[in-house]
């Protein structure tokens, strides 16, 4: 339900970078950035024009590279950032000088966070004491978010006496002991091993299903952004590159650098020949050949694009109608459930492509000679970045 | 199940803990061979000092040293009795007194007791210089029995002994031991004079001074025994061995100068009959004071707790220790006002130092090093301009004032005095002592991370709140730290007080120096040390009690 | 009395300075002699005044190489420690005469015989008669005679053009409002205080030896009490007068003169009741003997009466020698007559005290703790 919701806004993506992105928030958007931007030196930006809403009950994951502006758009929400222009709205009220600890939004940190001088039990009482709640409904309280995160027998260590996963928990449960409507996470999984990390993927993903609290998450890792989020805005360079839910960011890539960001891609350069009912047909650099795709984002006939092709989408030994390009394969990887395929195609030796592990692709060797190919509507043209 | 509580053994079929233990040991040994050097020069340079300081503060050797048979006759005398000590003493003070004016000990003794009570040190120093005389009544005497009397050679022949079953070696070592220890110097080796058993048993006080006499003519001047004259006091010997003397056995003497000698205690008639006691007396009335003497026999020991007494305002006496009268006590006083100022410059130090070092912990690196350069400014400019610039600063006519005055706040005649008092102490060392806040609460502070402080205002705490309930605790072992080193060191301190102190600004170091370097009253100082070390190993395990030593963090 | 030899000839006769020519034949032979010399004093002005008299023109005769070591003022604790470590690397240590009693006392500084170590006066007089009472023990060869008196500023408002004229000003408040600096000691302040309160100069130490007399002197003081600024270095008085914190002040005659002269400050001296004390030589005791006879050379030079007279060239102190008395001439560079600002002129001595050692080293630590305990009241 919030799904639909969400996608009621205007998508921005870097299509039409530099244009106007005056895509209105809904009305009854929960927090609202509205043309924001922030400069930290007075010379560039950092977070250029950002527009962006997001609906109530709603897990948002900022994701994008370092330096991308994801987390300062989230401390700016937190309150430890001023905008530089433009209005930050929560719950429709402009909260750009309402200090930090009147936002009444829970955070958990990147590295926890927790006081090492208080136990965990005083952790979590912390933002009880400041709101001056009585001593027994802080207690209740304590408890209630302690058995949350499965940590009741803790209340007594120090933060200092618990192991990472431990911490995490006890940062989350402090994050929303004090029942905040909004609550921002910032790379919080970073310090876990794969594990313990994936486990708490699903942890956090439940609790934010069974408390209906609005998640605004910052990660760089795309594929926790994918697992956990009802929509995931791509930064870059200050930008969202596209805000969408995980399957249309991964099948529907926006622009070349949503497409490489998320998930493996290939990429084949050439130049678009004609555009015909949302088709493009493009000639590949090097005389490889002409091929369709799907005109995304690539200008108009004579103008470079590059092709996007999802690994698992190549077809091996494919027809003429499929897109058929000469292939050798250079080297064969095995995973298990896929083989790993690395094929020379178009005058490239890093195409890839993801080939179950069925009899069927028993033949394929190192050295051999094949076509590779795509349905035309696997095959996205985007810009030529 | 059994075989679980059995110890595990190693492949060798050793106990697994034995192998380990043997593996470890060669490692630690090799380890501590590395750190040897360090540690025993650490342990030489640390630890000998305070063991020397501990030791000087109850030594009382010269004493027993200087007047060895004087303090023992004394530990019978009854010191309330109302009565001068016995003949005896006073004998044994003589003899120990004119070997101790001959090796010029004397004088020291005397400077060391004065300490104890003004004016022993002028009667030391005044019987010194006529200690001859006494002898010399008994000298004329016996020149005038036989000319031999003052011929060294004659002398060296009576005394020596004739072969070795014939020495007196006990006399020998016991004189050695007598002067080593009275004067310092190394007294073991050939002399080139060995005294004759036979005159120890016949003239036993004679062998004893002229045997010191020997001793201390070859060790300490390096001249020939037989060619020097016997001390004045080897005559004083003499004339009491022959009163005391048994007539037949000197009769049965026949060994060398026999005839001599017989012709002398013949004659002993003649010999004067000295008392000791009025001589004593009349060489210095102060002999006659029993004072003296209770002086002598109450720091007659080789240890002493006279100087720790002292240093807590007691002093001795027949009766026991006591308070010393109101007029001087001093020291108990001086330390705790070192305690209270000491912890006012403790206190200031924190108030300045900590937003400084929250400024330094804060700030870009650029704005922070040019903080730090000004924090660390003092370490770079000698004390002594730091202090003038300071006297210069706050004194009655100085720019402070001048301001002040210029400003309207004071009167002319109402200027401040914030200089040779207590402020002027607290001020100065407040300043010297700032960087040693500053610097553990920045190493601290940097190692706290800004999102505690997010954190806390994210949970709804206001700046205070945030600063107070969790940044401020996680700043307290920096605050340990820098407490404990600006305390420890400004109880130590006394240039500065000395300087800008006045009268109400000084401290118990200075008296220390005072005692070091003026008084040369050692003993005193080091107690007044030990008193001090005292007072800061029981700071020290209050504030673990308190606040815990392992909160304490340096950096 | 006691000055009696050190006043005899004090007028003042200008002698040409041919003194150059004749320094080679006023430094006897030296065999067996070290060739160089560690020489402890006081730093400042009045190290200058010895190194310009002494050891300079000595050293470019005799090739001695002089190392100086500001140490005097603590050459007594010093000295011992050194004697404790058995090292001890001082040659001849320059000590006012009760440090000199110290270490004499203590075995630390060699007895001598003055007459057999030293020049006699030009017209043959033997040394010992003519440093007279200058020598206070068996181990001191003097040099100067010093005293601690009184400056005062000239320009106080509040004194309604008055001035002070005898000690007493001190302790008039009255008429001479303003603070005082005296020393962190009782030696002298006791005396002073004695004397202002109606005790003659015979039985003041008879007074003072009764633990009412210190009482009395303390009461006295305890008069000025809180108008006083206490000093421990020499050098502060001089600069408390400059900066007009306080309106009078004891210091050492040297540094006032200097006050006066050379920077011209408002000041003038109050020579009454100045309180006489000597500076000179100690050598250690035990010296090895090559260090010893190099020791004894320079000494039998340094200490010669064309030398102490020269030394007041560049210091207002004067010499112990009698004889050296009528050789004072002008100051080195100011060019103006020393003998009246000497402190053994006899128009400065109209009331003065010598410093009582043999007094003070038997009551200096009973009276010092009763000094401390009434400052800190």
């Amino acid at each position: 339900m919030c799904l639909a919701f969400a996608q009621d806004f205007g998508v921005v993506t870097a299509c039409n970078r530099g244009k106007d992105m005056a895509a209105e928030p809904g009305e009854g958007a929960f927090v609202a950035f509205e043309h924001v931007q922030k400069s930290y030196d007075g010379e560039t930006l950092v977070v250029k024009d950002l527009n962006l809403s997001i609906g109530k009950g709603e897990f948002l994951t900022m994701l994008g590279p370092s330096g991308s502006g994801k987390t300062t758009c989230l401390m700016m929400l937190a309150g430890f950032e001023t905008a530089t222009h433009g209005e930050i709205r929560l719950a429709g009220r402009p909260i750009n000088n309402i200090p930090p600890h009147k936002r009444g939004i829970g955070m958990v940190f990147q590295n926890y966070a927790l006081f090492p001088h208080m136990t965990v039990a005083e952790n979590l009482a912390f933002p009880l004491e400041v709101r001056k709640m009585s001593r027994a409904e802080r207690d209740a309280k304590v408890k209630r978010a302690l058995d949350m995160v499965q940590m009741g027998a803790f209340g007594g260590r120090r933060p200092a006496q618990l192991s990472g996963g431990q911490q995490q928990r006890i940062a989350l449960a402090r994050a929303l002991v004090f029942d905040p409507a909004l609550v921002l996470m910032d790379e919080p999984l970073g310090a876990l091993d794969k594990q313990l990390r994936e486990h708490m993927q699903y942890e956090i993903k439940h609790l934010h299903e069974s408390l209906g609290i609005t998640v605004v998450y910052v990660t760089h890792d795309q594929s926790e952004a994918l697992t956990m989020s009802d929509r995931v805005a791509v930064f870059n360079d200050g930008v969202i590159q596209q805000l969408a839910d995980p399957p249309t960011l991964y099948e529907r890539p926006d622009n070349s650098f949503v497409a490489q960001f998320i998930g493996e891609n290939n990429k084949l350069h050439g130049r678009v020949t004609a555009i015909d009912n949302g088709r493009a047909r493009v000639k590949l650099d090097d005389a490889a050949g002409e091929v369709n795709a799907m005109a995304v984002c690539c200008g108009a006939a004579g103008e470079q694009t590059m092709l996007s092709i999802r690994p698992e989408r190549v077809i091996v030994g494919a027809g003429p109608e499929q897109n058929a390009l000469a292939a050798r394969v250079d080297e064969l990887i095995y995973l298990g459930d896929h083989i790993r395929c690395r094929m020379n195609v178009a005058g490239r030796d890093d195409f890839i492509v993801k080939i179950p592990n069925s009899s069927a692709h028993a033949a394929l060797r190192v050295g051999v000679e094949t076509n590779v190919g795509w349905l035309t509507e696997d095959c996205r043209a985007l810009d030529a970045a | 199940m059994s075989e679980a509580n059995a110890p595990m053994l190693a492949a060798d079929g050793r106990p697994l803990k034995k192998s380990l233990q043997r593996a470890l040991r060669a490692q630690k040994l090799r380890a501590l061979l590395l750190i040897a050097p360090l540690l025993l020069f650490i342990l030489l340079s640390f630890l000998l000092p305070i063991g020397d300081m501990l030791f000087r503060s109850v030594e009382n050797q010269i004493v027993p040293d200087t007047l060895p048979d004087t303090v023992k006759d004394l530990s019978e005398w009854d010191s309330e009795s109302g009565n001068l000590p016995d003949e005896a003493t006073f004998q044994a003070l003589y003899f120990d007194l004119f070997l101790a004016a001959e090796a010029k000990q004397h004088s020291r003794l005397g400077s060391r007791l004065n300490y104890e009570r003004p004016g022993i040190s002028s009667l030391f120093r005044s019987t010194g210089r006529r200690l001859d005389d006494l002898g010399e009544q008994y000298q004329d005497v016996f020149a005038g029995f036989d000319p031999s009397w003052e011929d060294a050679g004659f002398w060296f022949r009576l005394m020596s002994a004739q072969g070795d079953d014939d020495a007196a070696r006990d006399v020998l070592g016991a004189e050695r031991n007598r002067v080593a220890k009275l004067t310092g110097i190394d007294t073991g080796g050939d002399i080139g004079f060995v005294p004759s058993a036979t005159m120890a048993e016949l003239l036993p006080r004679t062998t004893r001074e002229y045997t010191a006499f020997a001793v201390y003519t070859v060790k300490d001047k390096n001249d020939v025994v037989a060619e020097e004259e016997p001390w004045e006091s080897v005559y004083a010997a003499l004339g009491l061995d022959l009163e005391a003397a048994d007539p037949s056995a000197i009769a049965a003497y026949s060994g060398p100068g026999a005839e001599v000698l017989k012709a002398a205690a013949l004659q002993a008639g003649q010999l004067p009959v000295i008392d000791y006691r009025q001589a004593m007396i009349d060489i210095d009335e102060g002999w006659g004071q029993e004072s003296n003497w209770q002086t002598l026999k109450l720091y007659s020991g080789e240890y002493t707790n006279g100087y720790l007494l002292n240093a807590i305002d007691m002093q001795k006496t027949p009766e026991g220790p006591e308070l010393k009268p109101e007029k001087q006590r001093i020291y108990i006083k001086l330390f705790l006002r070192t305690m209270a100022l000491s912890l006012a410059i403790t206190f200031l130090c924190f108030l300045l130092g900590y937003p400084i070092a929250f400024l330094l912990a804060t700030l870009p690196l650029r704005t922070s090093n040019l903080i730090m350069i000004l924090v660390l400014l003092p370490f770079w400019t000698s004390l002594l301009v730091r202090t003038a610039s300071w006297k210069i600063l706050l004194q009655q006519q100085g720019i402070i004032n001048d301001l002040l005055v210029w400003a309207g706040i004071i009167s002319n005649s109402g200027r401040l005095v914030m200089i040779n008092n207590a402020t002027g102490t607290i001020i100065a060392m407040t300043h010297i002592l700032l960087p040693f806040m500053i610097l553990p609460l920045y190493s601290v502070m940097k190692t706290i991370p800004p999102s505690y402080m997010r954190a806390a205002r994210s949970l709804g705490a206001t700046d205070w709140t945030a600063f107070w309930r969790v940044y401020f605790p996680q700043t307290v072992p920096g605050m340990g730290a820098g407490a404990i080193l600006v305390f420890i060191l400004s109880i130590g301190y006394y240039i500065t007080p000395e300087l800008v102190g006045g009268t109400s600004g000084i401290f118990i170091s200075n008296r220390i120096a005072y005692h070091i370097s003026t008084s040369l009253n050692w003993g005193l100082a080091a107690a007044l040390a030990t008193m001090l070390l005292v007072v800061v190993l029981a700071l020290y395990w209050i504030y673990d009690k308190i606040v815990g030593i392992d909160n304490v963090k340096l950096g | 009395m006691r000055m009696r030899l050190l006043l005899g000839a004090a007028a003042v006769v200008l002698v040409p300075a041919a003194a150059g020519m004749a320094i080679a034949q006023d430094i006897p032979p030296c065999e067996d002699c070290a060739d160089s010399m560690t020489v402890i004093s006081w730093g400042g002005a009045y190290q200058t005044s010895q190194q310009k008299a002494y050891s300079e023109p000595y050293a470019a005769e005799t090739g001695t190489s002089f190392t100086w070591d500001e140490s005097s003022n603590e050459a007594v604790a010093k000295l011992r420690a050194m004697f404790e470590a058995g090292n001890v690397t001082w040659d001849l240590v320059d000590v006012e005469g009760p440090d000199s009693q110290r270490l004499c006392d203590e075995g630390l500084a060699m007895e001598v015989d003055i007459d057999e170590i030293l020049a006699p006066a030009p017209d043959g007089t033997p040394a010992s008669e003519d440093f007279g009472d200058s020598l206070i023990n068996d181990c001191f060869i003097p040099q100067i005679v010093f005293s601690t008196t009184f400056g005062y500023r000239t320009d106080v408002a509040a004194w309604n053009g008055k001035e002070p004229e005898d000690l007493c000003a001190v302790f008039d408040l009255e008429n001479f409002p303003g603070k005082r600096a005296l020393e962190k000691r009782p030696k002298k302040n006791l005396e002073w205080a004695l004397l202002c309160d109606g005790v003659t100069k015979d039985e003041l130490y008879d007074v003072l030896s009764t633990p009412e007399g210190v009482d009395r002197a303390l009461a006295k003081l305890g008069t000025i009490k809180d108008q006083v600024v206490w000093w421990s270095a020499g050098a502060e008085t001089p600069q408390l007068l400059a900066d007009g914190e306080v309106v009078m002040g004891s210091t050492y005659n040297g540094r006032l003169f200097s006050v006066i002269e050379e920077q011209h400050q408002p000041v003038k001296m109050l020579w009454d009741w100045q309180v006489f004390d000597f500076d000179g030589w100690i050598i250690p005791a035990d010296l090895p003997e090559e260090r010893l006879n190099r020791v004894l050379n320079f000494l039998y030079f340094a200490t010669d009466t064309q030398r102490l007279a020269d030394q007041a060239k560049y210091i207002s102190y004067g010499p112990a020698r009698a004889s050296s008395q009528p050789l004072v001439g002008d100051h080195a560079e100011l060019g103006i007559p020393m003998a009246p600002h000497m402190p053994t002129n006899p128009d400065n001595m109209g009331n003065y005290l010598v410093n009582n050692i043999e007094w003070w080293a038997d009551h200096q630590d009973d009276v010092e703790a009763r000094f401390q305990v009434w400052l800190t009241q």
